[in-house]
């Protein structure tokens, strides 16, 4: 650590404009970029945890911290008994091995908090502390002001965690690994000509460790054998359970009356094979899931109600009952379904259904949960929860289409429906051929009929689809595509159609400063300093148009209105003293200055960057592009010529898109659904795949197979591409397997198969099918 | 050939040994959080001693 921080210290001398807390460039002479890092710096050195920047990188990537704010996780907190209390928070912006190193510290500094341990891998924070709930927010508004943005770990999110599971099978794996291994060591010595007693010792010691070893080791296996012989359909769980017990059944019986032939170590590696297998894939998959579910808490909300005796408290959205009156701040969403109190309210729908202009509702007008507040401060009468809201109903339209996407049946298991009623035919055949035409004995014979079902343990044919699948999840991960879904990569391989949303898909969602070369240029340098005290959506956006700003001191912000400092105003139309002249409903600020003509600035909805690329590149793939949109058909026409989208639909309901998909489906098509609003779900469902960006509803990105983060929209593209290779690379995988099948069941089938012999088939098959899977991730590093 | 009657027990015994460590170290979440626990274990322990936060 010594040498970092001298490092660090020279590093620092060296490049004086760099800012002292980020590492991000600053104005010549100024230690920090802006005033965030400039509190986040005075933060760690009251605490005393200077040491931070000893250990973090020499080079910081400059990344700004997040402004600091948190929403309050008080309704979140369990208390577990006795003044203790828990929380857990999804924590954004750690960089680097310091930032665990400084949010840990700066929270155990604090004597009330008795365990502070952040996972980097799931960026979980898990807190306890002795005392009242309300601490909650004291340490998230500490965890916030260091420069992290924190949220609650909603329940919701918590839900599609599943470690347990993934323990649970990498337990079997170790308990099958080891006994894969010893009983490999005693067979290896059976083979180098062990005889007699020796042999039949060494044969009883393998049945010792393998029967108990697959008895815990198989049980996933034959649970999910079982339930797909109830359901009456093909599953390649069938023929490894059937495999594996008719193997160490004949074993067995071999051992008793000390014959030659032990198949101990084919049975126990076959499946440590599988659970490696299906390990890595559940863990991938665990990866991506654990990923989506930090997002959903990023997004997560919670409402600010307001009590009969006028106070406020903060509640989780489940918590909220009809007739509840709610407060709703400038850039929150709205928790539930409600009607208007008091003033107007303007509101933003995009996320319910793809209006991209904001809606101005007069008071007693119902506005529906999901939307955002754009306006001032309003308050609202919850009129519907649970299974009233427009939600819910979404929900049920969801649960109606997701059932249509569960008919379809993977790969593997398309295969197991022929393969296996072929083998167990085989294996018959085997028996009776040997027995009634060759006059074996029926135990002899039974030991060749074993064999061949033994060779013919479809370990490749297992191991095809997950081993491709590990490469491609662990490679759309890095291109910031998180798969979800189990059977997504197959799904998303043969798409031949791409159905788009508008708002927030095509488009960003979200308001973003129209260019306008008539603008003074310092205006907008003057209204980004005093936009960056707000939170408003529009003063965000302004200030994203104008990178390295520092906030103006003694802004005071006038809710519904706008900002002042001194003299100088942004804010509405009539805040600044400008005449209506009709385009009311249009997002704009106005700047004025003392002695200048007021200056307009113009929002609007704009597209991705590389919106107009990923339709080009969609359509050079042979696929068709359609849109179909919930917004105004003057608005969806224009961003449909502009893309040069042909076919496309305006002004469509959750049911009517829902219906578009059916009749795509229903004519043969395989569309991929891409969208993100709470009015996308059902067609989410209903679509042969579907993919959401990160910023959508929860609702909406629990429908999609795959979650794609970032800008990008060209993540659709690269999504399909590797999906497409993938489906080849387990096509390929299986015929390998088939191939394989078809030269060593004739040598089983004629009585030549040994011990060895089908031991090293087997794992020689099986990598075989990794190598050729391994293939996937060569071949698109190349590209 | 008695000397395998020695061997066997000692070498299943001390593979034993290995799974029952592994599956240990599994329960006692040592597997929760390969990312972070690979710098932990690089972080000097601040000035002052051990604040009572499992680290």
């Amino acid at each position: 650590m010594t040498l970092a921080l001298a490092l660090s210290d020279r590093a620092r001398t060296n490049v004086a404009t760099l800012c002292a807390h980020c590492g991000g460039r600053t104005v010549a002479g100024e230690r920090f970029c802006c005033a965030g890092c400039e509190a986040a710096h005075g933060l760690v050195g009251r605490l005393g945890l200077d040491q931070y920047y000893a250990l973090r990188p020499v080079r910081p990537d400059g990344e700004r911290p997040a402004t600091a704010e948190s929403t309050d996780p008080t309704p979140y907190v369990r208390v577990i008994g006795d003044g203790v209390c828990a929380l857990d928070l999804a924590v954004d912006g750690l960089r680097c091995a310091a930032c665990l190193w400084l949010i840990e510290h700066a929270l155990a500094r604090d004597g009330r908090v008795t365990e502070a341990r952040l996972n980097a891998t799931t960026r979980r924070l898990s807190l306890r502390w002795q005392g009242p709930a309300t601490l909650g927010e004291t340490f998230a508004g500490l965890v916030a002001r260091l420069g992290y943005r924190v949220a609650p770990f909603t329940p919701q999110a918590v839900r599609r965690l599943s470690d347990a599971e993934e323990r649970d099978l990498l337990r079997r794996m170790a308990v099958a690994g080891f006994a894969a291994a010893n009983v490999m060591l005693l067979s290896v010595s059976v083979w180098s000509g062990a005889l007699g007693a020796t042999r039949d010792l060494l044969h009883y010691i393998s049945a010792l460790i393998a029967i108990p070893a697959l008895a815990y080791a198989l049980k996933p296996f034959a649970v999910s054998a079982w339930a797909s012989l109830r359901q009456r359909r093909g599953s390649m769980d069938l023929p490894v359970v059937v495999g594996v017990l008719l193997t160490v059944g004949v074993s067995l019986a071999e051992t008793l009356r000390s014959g030659p032939h032990a198949y101990f170590e084919s049975a126990t590696m076959l499946v440590f094979f599988l659970l490696v297998g299906r390990y890595v894939e559940r863990r991938a998959r665990g990866r991506a899931r654990s990923a989506a579910a930090h997002l959903l808490s990023l997004a997560g909300s919670v409402a600010t109600l307001e009590q009969a005796d006028g106070t406020l408290r903060h509640v989780t959205p489940a918590e909220l009952k009809t007739n509840d009156v709610l407060r709703v701040a400038a850039g929150e969403r709205l928790a539930a379904d409600g009607v208007v109190l008091d003033a107007p309210a303007l509101l933003d729908n995009s996320f319910v259904s793809g209006e991209s202009r904001p809606v101005r509702l007069a008071p007693g007008g119902l506005a529906h949960g999901g939307a955002m507040n754009v306006g001032a401060l309003l308050r609202l009468r919850v009129t519907a929860v649970g299974e009233d809201t427009l939600l819910s109903r979404i929900a049920r339209l969801l649960e109606a289409a997701e059932q249509g996407r569960s008919r379809f049946v993977a790969l593997a298991d398309r295969v197991a429906r022929i393969y296996t009623p072929t083998v167990h035919l085989l294996a018959l055949a085997t028996f009776l051929a040997w027995w009634l035409i060759d006059d074996l004995a029926a135990r002899d014979a039974l030991l060749l009929a074993a064999a061949v079902l033994i060779v013919t343990c479809p370990c490749a044919l297992a191991l095809a689809q997950p081993t491709v699948a590990t490469v491609a999840i662990g490679r759309l991960a890095r291109l910031g595509v998180l798969t979800i879904s189990p059977t997504a990569l197959e799904r998303l391989g043969d798409v031949d159609l791409v159905v788009f949303d508008k708002t927030g898909t095509l488009t960003r969602g979200k308001a973003a400063l129209l260019e306008d070369a008539t603008r003074p240029a310092d205006a907008l340098q003057l209204a980004a300093q005093l936009a960056a005290s707000s939170r408003h959506p529009l003063a965000r956006a302004l200030l994203a148009a104008v990178p390295d700003v520092r906030a103006l001191p003694d802004v005071h912000e006038h809710p519904g209105e706008g900002l002042s400092c001194g003299e100088l105003r942004l804010g509405s139309r009539r805040f600044c003293g400008v005449p209506e002249d009709g385009a009311a409903d249009a997002m704009e600020l106005w700047l004025a200055r003392p002695g200048e003509a007021p200056v307009r600035f113009a929002f609007d909805d704009v597209l991705r960057a590389d919106a107009a690329d990923t339709v080009v590149a969609l359509k050079a793939c042979g696929m068709d592009v359609v849109l179909l949109s919930g917004d105004r058909a003057p608005t969806v026409r224009r961003i449909a010529e502009e893309l040069g989208i042909e076919s496309w639909q305006a002004g469509l309901t959750p049911d009517q898109k829902l219906a578009r998909i059916g009749e795509l489906v229903a004519a043969g098509r395989k569309p991929l659904m891409v969208g993100d609003g709470i009015n996308d779900a059902p067609a989410l469902a209903a679509a042969h795949a579907s993919m959401s960006p990160g910023e959508a509803a929860d609702v909406a990105s629990a429908a999609a197979d795959a979650v794609f983060q970032g800008e990008a929209l060209m993540a659709v593209v690269e999504t399909l591409a590797l999906a497409k290779a993938a489906l080849a690379a387990m096509r390929r995988n299986v015929a390998l397997a088939i191939v394989y099948n078809t030269i060593a069941v004739p040598v089983a089938m004629a009585g030549l198969l040994t011990p060895p012999l089908a031991a090293l088939a087997m794992s020689s098959s099986s990598l075989l099918v990794i190598v050729s899977a391994l293939r996937l991730r060569a071949a698109q590093g190349r590209a | 050939m008695d000397i395998l009657l020695y061997l066997l027990p000692i070498a299943l015994f001390l593979g034993g040994l290995g799974l029952a460590a592994f599956l240990w170290s599994l329960r006692d979440g040592q597997f929760d959080d390969p990312e972070g626990d690979s710098a932990r274990i690089l972080f000097d322990e601040p000035r002052g001693g051990n604040d009572g936060s499992r680290l």
